[in-house]
């Protein structure tokens, strides 16, 4: 009964996936020829600036970077089975680290520090993800718990360690991309940003491709879903989960330095807000794939958005408390209404041994 | 040593907390033949089977493959040196392909990174075509039968090159026919040079196959025997100890008055499919029903709608003269409907409860176990005792908490709290699913009095044999429909087997 149930949900899925990709297309096309002519024509005077203007655009895949790198690090780490809730901890202790290091480096060229604070910030978040997977795989300790001991660990750390009188200076600036950065609105708002957004967008691309077409990518979805097949097969589970777990570490510290090192520029306590939970919200309702991770994250940052330039345009018919709720109730109807029927990794949480 | 020897194991001993799974287990296996490894559950076959594999390692002993000698084996090496094992419970990645389940960790690449699935594909074609095992290796394994399961299974060992196949249970799952399939195939795989252990714990199968039958008890070897000199009785007795009825004593029915009338039922499943669609159905006193079926085709949803956990979608059911179609399950018990649920574990039993507390679950409420609000533990227990004195249920005490004990004990704590009572209907769902032939010998004859003693019998159960050593009148269900009812006396095994594939008996004649 039990399979049946699973093969029906399984079927419903792609259905679904195939039906949402289709609408997700028409949705795309449609919004990229209204924020032309937004752009472009007498449009613009309108309310739809506030919905498709640049600056609109700009802000949600600025908002959506964190989301999702933090996604993608629950997508590496829950694809091999471990519940990775402690994001956000890993993506404030990366940022904190980044921005340490930033700090003691700002003597050396821009560059050179901006190097060593985002290597840090992965650095930082692979430890904090070592940790996670110690206690998890060789502990064998609750994984929701051991992703709170990470949080609260993160923020008492970064909490203690902060001193207010660091001031980091500069910070990744936009680069345009070429040729590319002329394309109308797409191209001013996907191809003039900073490093760490390109090499959210990279890999976004590369990992959806190693999921499902390298070794890697195989054994890390046999691992999450029945590692005894795996483990018969020879292959090592619980290394692989040592691995993945630390690798979405890394990418949870990168979106920790985005934060610090493209974003704000500086480091406030507490400042990921939130986002690693969000993040964890835009991998469920992406069916823990990372292109669909990038989708959400991409729906989230658009609410917040969405929320500020409603604020900005001095809307007044709507209390502003209203327009504030925006981000969050997209969050939970999004949640909510795809939670049934995504399909998260069948031996996700549990500890496996092999004898 | 003799060259003909592939496999060896040698004073194979192995310790489980409380169990000794393995006793100095030794036996050899030849190339081209077919091993069967005869034992009930818990002889320790499949720990042995697992040491093997290289998934447990013994405390004590050697394992020779192609003559070589290993103390402690991985997986990995027990791959590499040929053994493969098709699991009791399939090692399937289900919402994975053929293909990408078949290579998984022996994986086919176009460069170092990724995966060469187009060659995989026609590899994986290729196997099954020189093996005659027909599949699709672009299918989701989730949406193959398991049957078909089964040869992806197989498949998945003969890629990795096994000389050695280990198949553990491998019948159990499968109907009739497709296990005379899986019998075409082994005798395939032998003429070609494979040798394969072949696990189970039913006699028919292993005369109908094996060449060479090693008996296992306890953790010890106990014998070999040759099924050209063997039968179902001197193998059933060498596997259990003792003398061994395998036929149920029983009577002629004597059928009185309907006891559950089931009208045109339909019932979903989980998912809010329907599962069970316009079956109608009498049970009377003093008979056994049998359903029979392949596991998935709507017994699970059709015993719980008759025991009131499961809503119904359409249709009537009368229990003892009331309608029940609408009533909760606790009405069903106080109908005098008993119910051995399918899965003892998630249903039957409160596993961290004591033995006493278990036996009264389904009247714990009503006096003398009850006064008002507080429960009198004196009466539970004494009760208690007396049921497990009755039933022959093995515990230390009855403050023993149910988990702990073995599962044919679990099992007959479950059929006595349920048959401990006056009764008008049982409803009983697989009920010796697991179990030693001691404990299924033991609820057979259950079953056997209760109909004697007039209560009315619904039987559910993927066992052949056992629906027709009990039924009286046998129903198939075929994706959740009454395929066919037979009347028991004169049932074949062909002809269930046909029905239970959703051959329709017209079809049958007219092919």
């Amino acid at each position: 009964m039990n399979t049946a149930n699973k093969k029906q949900n399984g079927r419903n899925l792609s259905a679904l996936m195939r039906l949402t990709s289709r609408w997700s297309w028409i949705v795309v096309v449609v919004l990229f020829t209204l924020a032309v002519l937004v752009e472009r024509t007498a449009l613009g005077e309108t309310w739809l600036r506030v919905f498709l203007g640049k600056s609109a655009l700009n802000f949600a895949l600025r908002a959506a970077v964190p989301l999702t790198l933090g996604a993608l690090s629950g997508v590496i780490c829950e694809r091999s089975g471990i519940i990775n809730i402690g994001i956000e901890g890993m993506m404030l202790a990366g940022a904190f680290g980044a921005f340490v290091v930033k700090v003691k480096t700002g003597a050396l060229p821009l560059p050179i520090s901006l190097f060593l604070a985002t290597m840090t910030a992965l650095l930082v978040g692979g430890v904090m993800a070592y940790l996670h997977a110690l206690l998890s795989i060789r502990y064998k300790v609750n994984q929701i718990i051991s992703g709170t001991v990470i949080i609260t660990l993160a923020t008492g750390l970064t909490t203690y360690f902060f001193n207010p009188d660091w001031i980091s200076k500069g910070k990744f600036g936009d680069i345009a991309i070429p040729l590319l950065s002329k394309i109308p609105v797409l191209g001013e708002v996907l191809f003039s940003n900073g490093l760490i957004t390109y090499m959210m967008l990279i890999l976004v691309v590369a990992l959806q491709v190693l999921l499902f077409h390298s070794q890697w990518g195989l054994r890390t979805r046999a691992i999450g879903e029945h590692p005894r097949a795996a483990d018969t097969m020879g292959i090592n589970v619980n290394r692989m989960r040592y691995y993945n777990t630390i690798i979405g570490g890394m990418l949870a510290g990168l979106g920790g330095a985005f934060l610090v090192l493209e974003a704000v520029g500086q480091f406030k306590e507490g400042m990921t807000a939130g986002r690693g939970f969000i993040s964890l919200a835009a991998m469920i309702f992406g069916n823990w794939t990372p292109v669909g991770a990038f989708g959400a994250a991409l729906l989230f940052g658009y609410s917040q958005a969405l929320q500020n330039e409603l604020l900005l345009a001095g809307v007044t018919s709507v209390p502003r408390h209203f327009i504030s709720m925006l981000p969050y109730v997209v969050t939970i109807v999004a949640v909510t209404g795809f939670v049934g029927r995504t399909r998260p990794p069948a031996a996700e949480g549990q500890v496996y041994e092999s004898e | 040593m003799d060259t003909d020897v592939v496999l060896e194991v040698r004073n194979i001993t192995k310790q489980f907390p409380g169990v000794l799974a393995n006793d100095h287990v030794s036996f050899q296996l030849h190339r081209g033949e077919i091993l069967a490894l005869l034992g009930e559950n818990g002889a320790g076959k499949t720990t042995l089977m697992n040491i093997i594999y290289g998934l447990y390692h013994q405390d004590d002993g050697e394992v020779f493959i192609q003559g070589e000698s290993f103390r402690a084996l991985s997986p990995r090496d027990a791959i590499t040196r040929g053994v493969g094992m098709v699991h009791q419970h399939f090692q399937l990645v289900e919402p994975m392909t053929v293909t990408e389940n078949i290579i998984l960790g022996s994986e086919v690449m176009r460069n170092k990174v990724f995966l060469d699935i187009d060659r995989a594909r026609l590899q994986v074609d290729d196997f099954s075509r020189r093996y005659g095992l027909e599949v699709n290796p672009d299918a989701v394994i989730e949406d193959l039968p398991v049957g078909i399961q089964q040869r992806v299974e197989i498949i998945k060992a003969l890629y990795r090159q096994a000389q050695i196949l280990i198949l553990d249970e491998p019948t159990a799952v499968l109907t009739p026919q497709e296990i005379e399939d899986l019998f075409r195939v082994m005798r395939h795989l032998v003429e070609q040079g494979h040798s394969i252990i072949f696990i189970t714990h039913k006699l028919k199968e292993v005369l109908a196959v094996a060449h060479r039958i090693v008996v296992m008890r306890n953790g010890r070897v106990v014998g070999e025997a040759l099924p050209a000199s063997s039968t179902q009785g001197s193998l059933a007795s060498m596997m259990v100890g003792r003398e061994v009825i395998l036929k149920v004593p029983k009577g002629p029915a004597n059928p009185g008055a309907v006891v559950l009338d089931v009208q045109n039922l339909h019932v979903c499943d989980e998912r809010g499919q329907t599962a069970v669609k316009g079956v109608t159905f009498q049970v009377r006193a003093g008979e056994i029903l049998g359903v029979a079926g392949v596991q998935g085709n709507g017994q699970t949803e059709l015993v719980e709608a008759v025991t009131g956990l499961r809503p119904l979608e359409e249709g009537r059911m009368i229990l003892a003269e009331k309608d029940v179609s609408k009533a909760p399950p606790r009405r069903f018990t106080e109908q005098g409907s008993g119910h051995i649920p399918e899965n003892r574990h998630r249903y039957g039993m409160v596993e961290p409860y004591p033995v006493s507390e278990n036996l009264v679950l389904n009247c714990y409420y009503t006096t003398p176990f009850a006064r008002g609000w507080v429960r009198d533990y004196a009466a539970i227990d004494a009760y208690a005792t007396h049921l497990i004195e009755l039933f022959d249920v093995r515990t230390p005490s009855i403050a023993t908490p149910a988990g702990n004990l073995s599962g044919g004990n679990q099992q007959k704590m479950v059929v006595a709290r349920e048959l401990g009572r006056k009764i008008a209907l049982l409803v009983a769902a697989q009920p010796t699913r697991g179990l030693d032939v001691g404990s299924i010998e033991f609820i057979h004859g259950q079953i056997v009095k209760q109909r004697d003693a007039g209560v009315a019998v619904l039987l559910v159960s993927s066992e052949l044999d056992e629906i027709m050593a009990l039924a009286d009148r046998i129903i198939v269900m075929y994706k959740g429909e009454i395929i066919g009812e037979v009347d028991a006396a004169t049932a074949t095994r062909e002809q269930l087997g046909l029905l239970m594939a959703g051959v329709r008996p017209e079809q049958a004649e007219s092919a």
